[in-house]
């Protein structure tokens, strides 16, 4: 209750100010871009003067200025759908069928809907602008017809535009799907928000006259061989008659007209530049750098803090930019780092920094337990276990359905530690379908026992997420060496680094489990021999990898903080208060550093980033486990270099003892 | 203010100098004393690349293939320009109209260049003079040893040779890796990542490397694919980078491109800061403390960019542009030379910014001049020697008690050499620099680059890369002021440098440089 209202103060008084900057910037920003459009509309070289005077006459009109405001409208119904659409978490589909299934999810069915009505709305304004022959939808027919009547006939072009922005609108949104454009990355480096707009102008410019390009063409394409079935309803809807006269758009010479096929790139030119300017804005306003306080003299402020901020779940970006508020604080400015090193006046309990530290251990807990089971998956290589228990109701449900996308369902329906990230549209029901996983837990081949083992049992608290499966359990002393004992022995109560007490042991599988579990193999079998079927199932290479990783960005600044924190508490902290937390801080580091090493070391997973194309899709989260593991790294040397020698007298255990020595000797 | 005739006279022909104890420069005329520290590239060891990439080229390249082929090629390896350029060459089998057309288009793209060239004349340069004109490195062209970089926690180096190859050296190991790139040509500089014991950055001709030379692997010849390339249109060729000291960020320079480059190294993924004014950027330093970094330009301005924000302070020079950059180890503290004029500047910022509502560049209205470095004859025994001029480098040893100045000299007259100037500096009361000595070598040998070890245990260490390819070290002994050095019990042990030079730079560091 409380955690839900101090989630919102945060949505009320920031993001939506933040948006709706960002939206009015946007909407001033039109008149230039719509400026820019009108005389490239009207682009002659010979006659300088005269499309000079077109182009003034134009934008003085007042169907101009109501196509101006039809514009802004649309606009604005970017920024909101921007705004209730953004994730700060991708959504990584591991195979076809994830992808599928996430355009197809009713919620991204309704945003594509939305902007093609937009680009409908758009390719009007642009029809209006450019005037001449695409103004009107309809005209008068220059022949009368057999009784000497008068008809209105169709404007083939004008509805060319409306259906290139309707078109235009839709791969746009479709696109944004498979790009990730509603991802929102954060900069490696702060700059100011002019700036970066400036910067990144030229290439919203560059990426929508490219995108612009390819859409026109598949339009066209589309047009060429489809265009009579919107003609045709067009005329009956509206009972219009075709003139005979004019030539039918949809043959090769109606479509190699120069002069229209410009006007058809400049106009999605135009529709996805306005677009992605909302867009861009839109990242750069809400990414910018918030300052929590560290502490309050008003106890009503106390949830405005950023230890209370920190362990937040909703929204995600709260979370987001509290932990990088802790990054930069953590190395940029003294007086705040002393407050989080400060003891309470009463009592003197150093609350700031338990509070800070218990949440960046408990983040570095789950992604090390988040890659030991899914190292655990693989290791495992897929085959079936014997059934753990609670697994029978589902495994029943799965395997009476067919193998096709209804029995996809309940794995999306699980929620993992990473789906909790994603921000659900106000109290609506946390969206299925873009959870991420791991490969083998997406695909329907994968087993249910696995699925089960992967998922925490506990959806509620998954940032105590560790993994509660007694398989993972059993064979958790074999992989950690360092006893957990020896862990806790270390580390204060207050330390999140626990884990979770061992399910007992579940009984043996039913024979009915047994059955459907051999009935599913044949299915299995059946279905892998079909080519389109494994084409749709087969997992995207590295996805699984970068699915794991989504959240990364939280993670690397858990480590940033926590290690500058450290730094500073060498020369800073005048109580000791993160001496009692370092042993804690140095192991989770460590097993986490295993845990990585481990997974780079997989077969398909690649140790350096691919080069990404250029396009404004935010192609950063397939570089984020690189990024961790840099940063993990740079995180211990940063602490071994800092004490050096005193770190000696750190109790902890003698496995990681040797990888600190590794450390401090410069050898890893 | 300090000025070189305070200095105590330059050593007699034969002398070299050892080493610095009891607050004095001691020489030495027998090189054998100095040789086991030593490491010697001769340039006849070297396998020089003879041929150039473009003759090469020319050797292979099929003139059989079709028009079309060929302008598809033209397009992938020169862009519009050399797509242009294949068309108008062609012009027996192109249409008239399209290869007179290239040819305008092409003239017309030559005169803007050239129309832009005349407002940033180094534009103009070839990629390889660019380097040699930019570069710390004194005459960088003809060096043997381009690039050296010393390892910021341990006692290893690397050493970028004329021969397109770096290797490196640890004296806990008996490997030298040996790095070789196809992309690694024309070093101009290189950089350990601090807080990292693997990753060496390498500003190369057309692109950053950054080598992972795991430190514990036994390969003597690390593949090309322990590199990675980090790479920008239009950002070539890099002449300087420098690591954020936190480790996280990499900084790129080029004289060609008007933006610096902040790299996410692991990511490879790069952010552009662009500042249109000076037409590039030659010289990059990073503030020990992390908070500020020193970009100069090829035109007489430089900029000095506060971390925190990346905003930055226009500074406008005089005369020339600014040609190196030093920080003191607070990063409170700029030494700056400028082209063309003989003299060191100093700026004082004051500390880093304390929160985000004061995170704008406060920094000094003037910079004020600390040093004279004109020329100032010396005579001695063997005839009149000239000693100042333009500064080449200048190298502030960590702890800021010592300050190298590496001084051009001048190539055509014998008794103008280029010559190491060493100024003792001290910041309180006031900040001043002090004279300490000249550092020379071998008789006809010049210096022509220098970097102080970052943690040398008995006060600081000098290595300078030599005209002839031999590297030395020139140690400095004395007592910090500032921090007492646990372990050292107040007074300095008592040194004698001329019989065992090599007992107290610390033994274990080049053992295996005397195989």
């Amino acid at each position: 209750m409380f955690a839900a209202d101090s989630g919102c103060w945060f949505t009320q008084k920031v993001l939506c100010w933040r948006a709706a900057a960002s939206v009015a910037w946007s909407v001033l920003l039109l008149p230039a871009s719509t400026a820019a459009f009108v005389v490239l509309s009207k682009l002659s070289v010979l006659h300088p003067v005269q499309m000079f005077a077109d182009c003034v006459s134009v934008l003085l009109s007042a169907g101009s200025v109501f196509s101006f405001v039809l514009l802004a409208g649309v606009i604005i119904m970017v920024g909101f759908l921007t705004f209730e659409y953004y994730t700060v978490i991708p959504s990584i589909a591991c195979s076809k069928v994830a992808l599928l299934g996430q355009l197809l999810h009713p919620r991204q069915l309704l945003y594509c809907l939305a902007h093609g009505v937009m680009g409908v709305v758009v390719g009007w304004s642009c029809a209006v602008t450019i005037g001449y022959r695409y103004e009107r939808l309809a005209y008068l027919c220059p022949q009368k017809d057999r009784d000497g009547l008068l008809h209105m006939c169709l404007n083939e072009h004008h509805l060319l535009l409306l259906l290139e922005g309707g078109f235009v609108g839709l791969s746009h949104s479709l696109l944004g799907v498979i790009q990730n454009l509603n991802y929102v990355s954060f900069g490696t480096v702060q700059q100011h928000k002019y700036l970066c707009f400036k910067a990144s102008l030229p290439l919203a410019a560059k990426c929508s006259a490219a995108q612009a390009f390819y859409s026109v063409r598949n339009f066209v394409l589309l047009y060429f061989f489809l265009g009579h079935i919107p003609r045709a309803w067009m005329c009956k809807s509206l009972s219009l008659h075709l003139d005979s006269s004019a030539h039918p758009l949809d043959s090769i010479s109606g479509l190699l007209d120069l002069s229209l096929l410009y006007l058809l790139w400049i106009s999605a030119t135009y529709l996805l530049f306005s677009w992605y300017m909302t867009l861009l804005l839109f990242r750069i306003f809400v990414t910018e750098a918030y300052s929590f306080p560290v502490q309050s003299t008003f106890t009503e402020e106390a949830p405005q803090c950023l230890p209370k901020v920190l362990s937040e779940k909703q929204p995600m970006i709260l979370k987001f930019l509290a932990l990088q508020d802790l990054s930069l604080l953590s190395q940029h400015s003294p007086s705040r780092r002393s407050q989080v090193f400060s003891l309470s006046q009463p009592g003197g309990h150093p609350h700031n920094w338990n509070a800070i530290s218990k949440e960046c251990l408990s983040l570095l807990a789950d992604l090390t337990q988040r890659l030991v089971s899914y190292h655990e998956t693989v290791a495992t290589n897929g085959r079936t276990k014997s059934l753990s228990s609670g697994s029978d109701r589902k495994t029943s449900s799965e395997s009476s359905g067919t193998e096709d996308l209804a029995s996809c369902r309940p794995t999306f329906l699980m929620k993992t530690p990473a789906s909790v990230f994603l921000r659900s549209v106000g109290a609506g029901p946390q969206s299925p379908l873009t959870s991420p996983f791991t490969p083998d837990l997406d695909s329907p081949f994968a087993s249910p026992t696995l699925r089960q083992l992967t998922s925490p049992v506990d959806p509620g608290s998954p940032w105590h997420g560790v993994v509660q499966s007694p398989h993972v359990m059993r064979r958790a002393p074999k992989l950690w060496s360092t006893s957990t004992d020896s862990q806790r022995n270390g580390s204060p109560p207050a330390s999140p680094a626990t884990l979770p007490t061992p399910k007992p042991e579940s009984s043996k599988p039913s024979f009915l489990a047994q059955f459907f579990q051999n009935r599913r193999e044949q299915v299995k079998h059946f279905m892998a021999k079909r080519m389109l079927v494994m084409y749709l199932f087969t997992k995207l290479p590295e996805a699984s990898s970068q699915a794991l990783f989504a959240d990364g960005q939280a993670h690397i600044w858990a480590l940033d903080g926590l290690s500058y924190l450290v730094q500073a508490s060498f020369t800073e902290d005048q109580f000791g208060v993160v001496q009692t937390t370092l042993p804690s801080i140095l192991s989770s580091m460590l097993l986490l550093q295993e845990a990585v090493d481990r997974h780079f070391k997989l077969p398909h997973a690649s140790s350096k980033p691919v080069r990404s194309t250029i396009s404004l899709g935010d192609s950063s989260h397939k570089t984020l486990r690189f990024a961790l593991r840099a940063t993990l790294k740079t995180a211990i040397y940063r602490i071994t270099t800092t004490f050096g020698a005193h770190l000696h007298a750190v109790q902890l255990s003698a496995e990681h003892r040797k990888r600190l020595q590794h450390f401090l000797e410069y050898k890893e | 203010m300090c000025s070189l005739t305070l200095f105590p006279p330059p050593l007699p022909d034969g002398q070299t100098t050892l080493c610095e104890s009891n607050n004095e420069l001691l020489s030495g005329n027998n090189t054998q004393n100095a040789s086991p520290m030593s490491l010697h590239f001769p340039r006849e060891s070297l396998k020089l690349h003879s041929r150039t990439e473009s003759s090469s080229k020319a050797a292979f390249l099929d003139h059989s293939e079709t028009l079309w082929m060929r302008s598809a090629a033209a397009w992938r390896d020169g862009g519009l320009t050399g797509l242009l350029n294949e068309i108008t060459d062609s012009n027996s089998e192109v249409p008239k109209w399209l290869s007179v057309g290239s040819g305008c288009i092409l003239a017309l793209l030559r005169w803007m260049s050239s129309f832009h060239g005349s407002l940033f004349p180094h534009l103009t340069l070839s990629s390889e003079d660019m380097i040699a004109e930019f570069s710390q490195v004194l005459n960088w062209s003809d060096c043997v040893v381009r690039a050296f970089a010393w390892h910021p926690h341990t006692d290893k180096f690397a050493v970028a040779l004329l021969d397109e190859s770096i290797k490196i050296y640890n004296p806990k190991s008996t490997t030298t890796p040996t790095l070789k790139h196809r992309l690694q040509r024309n070093v101009a500089a290189m950089q350990w990542k601090p807080l990292c014991a693997s990753a060496l950055a390498v500003a190369c001709q057309n692109c950053v490397l950054v080598w992972h030379v795991d430190p514990c692997s036994l390969s003597a010849r690390p593949s090309s694919s322990c590199a990675q390339v980090l790479s920008h249109p239009g950002h070539a060729p890099v002449t300087s980078i420098a690591w954020s000291p936190s480790g996280a960020l990499l900084l790129s320079a080029s004289p060609m491109d008007t933006s610096m480059m902040v790299w996410d190294v692991a990511a490879e993924s790069c952010v552009p800061l662009q500042r249109v004014g000076g037409g590039g950027v030659t010289f990059l330093s990073w503030s020990p403390d992390g908070s500020h970094v020193l970009a100069s330009t090829p035109s007489a301005l430089f900029r000095v960019w506060e971390t925190r924000m990346w905003t930055c302070e226009r500074w406008p020079c005089l005369k020339g542009r600014c040609q190196s950059g030093c920080w003191s180890p607070d990063g409170s503290r700029l030494l700056f030379a400028v082209e063309g004029e003989t003299v060191i500047y100093a700026l004082t910022f004051a500390g880093a910014p304390a929160d985000i509502s004061t995170s704008s560049l406060k920094g000094p209205q003037a910079a004020a001049v600390v040093a004279d470095l004109s020329e100032t004859t010396f005579h001695t025994e063997d005839g009149d020697l000239i000693v100042g001029g333009e500064i080449q480098s200048l190298a502030w040893d960590p702890r800021g008690e010592r300050l190298a100045v590496l001084l051009k000299g001048d190539p055509q007259a014998t008794n103008r050499p280029a010559i190491i100037a060493v100024f003792k500096t001290r910041t309180s009361p006031i900040f001043e620099l002090l004279p300490c000595g000249f550092v020379q070598g071998e008789p006809g040998v010049e210096p022509r680059m220098m970097q102080f070890h970052p943690n040398f245990q008995h006060g600081a260490l000098l290595t300078v890369c030599w005209s002839s390819g031999r590297i030395t070290h020139v140690p400095f002994y004395f007592l910090t002021s500032a921090v007492p050095l646990v372990g050292l019990s107040g007074s300095p042990s008592l040194l004698h440098p001329l019989e065992r030079p090599a007992d107290f730079a610390s033994q274990s560091l080049f053992t295996e440089l005397l195989s």
